[in-house]
């Protein structure tokens, strides 16, 4: 239905494009992680059940839904796995929904993906972009259209990033997705994306923006309460860019960044923000424990366990969201917490107790068990007297009887777990051995290789999560006989070395410990901190450029820093003076300042400059001088706009001459008859400086008494002037 | 066959995503996918009633497992198994006098097809129902025609029946299909006209200078304001909002577009609203067997705040929302729970579903419930396309649609699997 009002109302806006390309969908069902290891050793990411059904399928039931007619499904890791699952469900046999596999052996990134799919020539118009583990029920109309209306205007304009507000706190951010702080620079008017970053720097609890981008824009908006949904429209020169730049891997890290700083070849990204609809991306075991609860809590509605967008188990929704299949055996004396989805043909206990959790299809679960806020996959069997506490049990694996999972395990496929063994918090166990090296396992899973991704990438982000699990692969491992596992037990336990023990409780399923929270709180009041009058970055809202706080210390410096670099360079590549303003321009901009301050600071820097030059005498060194202000009074000039600042000016070159600049305090008055010869300085401005300082302190006056003669000299010449009038 | 397949299956992945809202198009869609079910099913020379039920039953099991929710999809598979019922029951005792001649025949016929004589007893069992049942104000006058129509099909049939007995079935099947067609026209007909029959008595029930309360939005309530404003009535109309969809800011747009006096009101306000307000006028999701009704949230509170300052609560539902179940029975799923987006931004209380509690679940839930069940004591007067009925009368008008073989079309399924 959506495609054809699409369709219709765009074939009616140009009628040049009579021919409609039907809406196509690139979908990645691969993260290029190696996040949901070491299950993701033994199963695609896009085929693990999320509430009981493949993730893949709420991206394709989404995509089908909001309208769109052909997806190319990009498979790399485990294809095989992803081709069989496509083939046996129902997605080939959809009308007007066309899914096609585009296979590959050797992609190690999105890049790789999106060169390998320009190469098939198959996408013909705008398409959506996203990754197998997308949960939405958004409307792709306005987007679409949104988009196509930019691409009108503005043939760059070949991105839309759709993005979803939610609330700024790190702590939020930390329980519910497990994702870093993200900050974007928006333009509000346009909706045109300037900055993203992801890693910002938590140390510093800072990021800089490039002062370009307040030049050129009368406003902008600094975000960091908005969340990327990773749902991306694109245009099909996105994937020729992907070509031309064969070193963009990922789609944020390389490619986002990557064009917005390269202001070259001027191509655009614009963001489109969701409200009331439901979007977002299973990244890691939090995400994914986040999302299945949303699920439950049906905010994906229609994508929800009792509406059957797909399969056919009929599952119904009772009271306090309990979700039952219809063939499940239930001892009276079971009971089912709210919040719980029991699949197909399980069978529960006596006196089992079930709250927050997933139960898959065929599990049987005896009597006396505890399951708490865990996901059991399909077929499970746990025997009596288990507890499992924030768990993830993948297919097939049995508990023996007492087996304890503490909060954070996850079990990959067919682990057995001896009897009244207790599994430590945040252990993985799974059949296969932990590759030692991080390319150890490339046939197992090519995404493997993204691992050199991270490392491609430049090592500004310290605590990045994938480096800390490279960490983890790269330490070496202890091989855990099964044994370990108690009697009868099968399965490696990975280990988890220290470096990356701290980022387990980030993306574990289990509630982050209350002590974690403490810490990640603290570090926010830290940060808060640091502003001297407890002033943070507002959430969101127009980038007020008062210096307060912080900056202000080192902001007089630094500008004058900045500007004097500048300057240097102007002479070094000898720019012209017109080009040298913009620059100072931006520069004040971004730094708040008035022109006064632009001008003392170029006065500063030509002073520098005449210094810098060699000279034995003060005489040279006034020649010297002279020379610069020869050179660049137009410079210094178009920032002396009226009187007030002239004096500043004065005032600002006496600074110099008592503080930084001694060897210019015998020659004070020569400089400033220069700036006054040079109609740098009027002799207005030269007047009022001598009277402001007429009562000054003596040691004020040092500079005054000087230039006595010179200002004698002008205030006489200023009266016979008045007497020829 | 195959398109009317994927047809099906059309049909069933729109229903199952959600994609058709309102009943009436539902209903009117279900029609019109049974009707093509049945002109492209094939017929057996004998028992051909049998095999039209039993492919209507099977597609109808998989509508109505796609959307439980939406009642319309069972009622118009139940209404369409009851016209190849009755049409095979008029043209069976149509043809009974000649059936009655060549019994011997009959016994032939027994040796190699054996679930002949099931068909007979089956029919001679309706036959006998259908006169021992009482006669309704409805039977009596729509046999009229019947009876009239009668003696021509037994003319026809009785001269084929002593001529050959091959040729009888086949006309006779054929017949059959074809008077099925016809009735589910006619069924789709009453579907698409439903609103201006039910509008057509909108005079009787608005009087002049009447103030009407309503809730959120119906197609079928705007078409009767709409028709009694058309007959010169000036009354005003009360809309509340029906949050959270505020449906109703659509309908007071609509009301004022076409010229008439509305006065919105939030949903909270309508107790204090009601002692001014002459009558309540509301459409329906479904009308159960009791005479309860299934409608949008919040109706069950203004029926209550009718009841207690005695306002008419009058319900219009055309004759597809007439569901043959009690709201007891184990296969209504009387509810829908829709997404809390609808109540909540999500960005803004993100903070709030979050699940780092101990217990692993938000503090806060949000319950989005579509419906509302309407108690039938609750309700004074039901106005269907044939006219206003008490909602103890429900039961009747029931019977009249739907045979009592074709409730159980959902058992089915829920046993079997």
């Amino acid at each position: 239905m959506g495609a054809q009002k699409k369709g219709a109302s765009r074939a009616s806006e140009d009628p040049e494009e009579l021919a409609r390309v039907p809406l196509q969908a690139i979908l990645l069902a691969d993260s290029f992680t190696t996040k949901f290891r070491p299950i993701t050793l033994e199963r695609p990411k896009v085929l693990l059940p999320l509430v009981n059904a493949p993730m893949i399928s709420y991206t394709l039931a989404w995509l089908e839904s909001a309208g769109v007619e052909e997806v190319f499904v990009f498979c790399c890791a485990h294809s095989k796995q992803v081709i069989t699952y496509l083939d046996n469900s129902e997605w080939f046999s959809q009308p007007n929904f066309t899914v096609t596999t585009i296979e590959s052996h050797d992609s190690i990134s999105a890049g790789d993906a999106l060169r390998l799919i320009y190469e098939r020539n198959v996408i013909h118009g705008d398409f959506v972009l996203v990754s197998g583990d997308t949960v939405s029920n958004m409307s792709l109309t306005q987007v679409l259209q949104e988009h196509k209306e930019r691409r009108k205007k503005d043939s760059n304009a070949v991105m839309t990033v759709v993005i979803k507000r939610s609330k700024p706190s790190p702590i939020t951010r930390q329980s519910r997705l497990g994702t870093d702080e993200l900050f974007m620079a928006v333009d509000p008017n346009t909706k045109q994306l300037l900055y993203y970053e992801d890693k910002a720097d938590h140390a510093k609890g800072s990021i800089y923006l490039d002062k370009l981008l307040l030049a050129d824009k009368s406003s902008i908006s600094l975000h960091n309460d908005k969340q990327d949904c990773y749902i991306d429209i694109c245009s099909p020169e996105v994937l020729s860019l992907f070509t031309d730049n064969f070193d963009y891997q990922h789609l944020r890290r390389h490619f986002l960044k990557g064009l917005l700083l390269d202001d070259i070849m001027g191509y655009k990204i614009f963001t489109h923000e969701i409200h009331s609809t439901y979007a977002a991306r299973i990244d890691n075991f939090r995400s994914y424990d986040t999302i299945s609860k949303d699920i439950i809590q049906r905010w994906t509605y229609p994508l929800v366990p009792d509406v059957k967008f797909f399969g056919d188990s009929s599952t119904k929704l009772e009271r306090r969201g309990m979700y039952r299949a219809s063939d499940i055996g239930q001892s009276r004396s079971a009971q089912i917490g709210p919040f719980t989805v029991i699949g197909n043909g399980t069978k529960i206990g006596d006196n089992t107790k079930i709250s927050n959790s997933v139960i898959g299809e065929g599990c049987s679960i005896g009597p006396n068990v505890s399951i708490e806020g865990s996901y059991i996959w399909d077929n499970v069997t746990i025997e009596d007297g288990c507890k499992l506490r924030h768990a993830i049990v993948c297919d097939g694996v049995i508990m023996k009887s007492g087996a304890v999972l503490e909060s954070g395990v996850v079990l990959s496929f067919k682990v057995v777990i001896g009897q009244q063994f207790i599994v430590p918090s945040y252990s993985k166990v799974s059949l296969l051995q932990q590759p030692i090296k991080q390319d150890s396992d490339e046939e197992l899973e090519y995404a493997d290789n993204s691992t050199g991704i991270a490392e491609i990438s430049p090592p500004i982000h310290a605590p990045d999560i994938s480096n800390g699990e490279i960490a983890n692969q790269q330490q070496e491992t202890r091989c855990w006989p099964t044994s370990e596992l108690g009697i009868g037990g099968a399965g490696y336990v990975w280990s988890v070395c220290e470096g990356g023990h701290d980022e387990e409780w980030r993306h574990s399923v289990a509630p982050i410990p209350a002590e974690k929270l403490a810490e990640v709180i603290q570090a926010a009041e830290d940060d808060l901190e640091v502003d001297p009058d407890g002033s943070s970055l507002p959430p969101s809202g127009e980038l007020k450029l008062d210096s307060d706080s912080d900056e202000e210390y080192r902001d007089g410096s630094y500008f004058e820093n900045e500007v004097e670099a500048t300057f240097l360079r102007a002479v070094d590549e000898n720019i012209k003076v017109e080009n040298v303003v913009l620059e100072v321009n931006s520069l004040r901009l971004s730094f708040n300042k008035q022109t006064v301050h632009c001008a003392g600071a170029i006065l500063y820097s030509m002073m520098k400059l005449a210094l810098e030059t060699p000279h034995n005498s003060a005489v040279e060194l006034v020649q010297a001088t002279t020379k610069v202000i020869t050179k660049w009074k137009g410079l210094l000039k178009y920032y002396l706009s009226d009187i007030d600042e002239e004096i500043e000016v004065i005032m600002k070159f006496e600074d110099m001459c008592l503080e930084s600049a001694k060897e210019f305090s015998p020659v004070f008055d020569k400089i400033l008859y220069q700036l006054y010869d040079q109609e740098v300085i009027q002799e207005e401005a030269i007047l009022r400086w001598d009277d402001e300082k007429r009562h000054a302190d003596e040691s004020d006056r040092i500079f005054v008494r000087q230039a006595e003669t010179f200002i004698q000299w002008l205030r006489e010449a200023s009266e016979e002037e008045d007497e020829e009038e | 066959m195959p398109d009317v397949h994927t047809l099906v299956n059309d049909f069933i992945i729109k229903l199952k995503k959600r994609k058709i809202e309102g009943s009436q198009a539902t209903a009117k869609q279900t029609a019109e996918l049974l009707r093509s079910v049945i002109s492209s099913q094939r017929v057996p020379y004998t028992n051909q009633a049998g095999a039209l039920i039993d492919a209507v039953k099977a597609v109808g099991e998989q509508l109505i497992a796609a959307n439980p929710v939406e009642l319309a999809v069972g009622n118009i598979v139940r209404r369409v198994l009851h016209i190849i019922r009755e049409e095979d029951l008029s043209l069976t005792t149509a043809a009974m006098a000649g059936l009655n001649l060549s019994t011997v025949s009959d016994d032939e016929d027994d040796v190699d097809r054996d679930n002949y004589p099931v068909l007979s007893a089956a029919v001679v069992a309706a036959a006998a129902r259908s006169t021992l049942r009482p006669p309704s104000l409805q039977t009596l006058l729509e046999d009229m025609p019947d009876a009239a129509a009668i003696p021509h099909t037994s003319s026809s049939g009785g001269d084929s029946e002593g001529k050959s007995k091959s040729a009888d079935k086949s006309s006779r099947s054929r017949k059959l299909k074809h008077d099925v067609i016809e009735a589910v026209n006619e069924l789709i007909q009453d579907i698409g006209t439903c609103h201006e029959q039910i509008a057509e008595q909108a005079v009787e029930h608005i009087h002049h200078n009447e103030v009407i309360l309503t809730l959120g939005s119906s197609k079928t309530v705007l078409e009767f304001l709409f028709a009694a404003k058309e007959k010169k009535r000036s009354f005003r109309v009360f809309v509340a909002e029906g949050a959270p969809r505020y449906q109703g800011h659509l309908l007071a747009k609509e009301l004022v577009a076409r010229g008439l006096q509305t006065t919105l009101i939030t949903d909270s306000a309508i107790f204090a609203m009601i002692s001014r307000v002459n009558m309540v006028i509301v459409g329906a999701h479904a009308v159960m067997a009791n005479g309860g009704v299934i409608a949008p949230v919040g109706l069950n509170m203004v029926a209550l705040a009718a009841q207690r300052h005695a306002v008419p609560f009058v319900v219009l539902a055309g004759s597809h929302k007439l569901c043959p179940l009690y709201p007891h029975n184990p296969e209504v799923l009387l509810n829908e729970l829709r997404s809390p987006s609808e109540l909540l931004d999500f960005g803004e209380f993100s903070d709030c579903m979050d699940f780092r509690s101990g217990t692993g679940s938000p503090l806060l839930h949000v319950v989005n419930p579509t419906f509302d069940f309407v108690p039938p004591k609750l309700v004074s007067l039901f106005i269907t396309d044939t006219g206003g009925h008490n909602p103890s009368y429900m039961y009747r008008l029931i019977a009249d649609y739907y045979s009592a073989d074709d409730l159980v079309v959902q058992r089915r399924p829920a046993t079997g699997s």
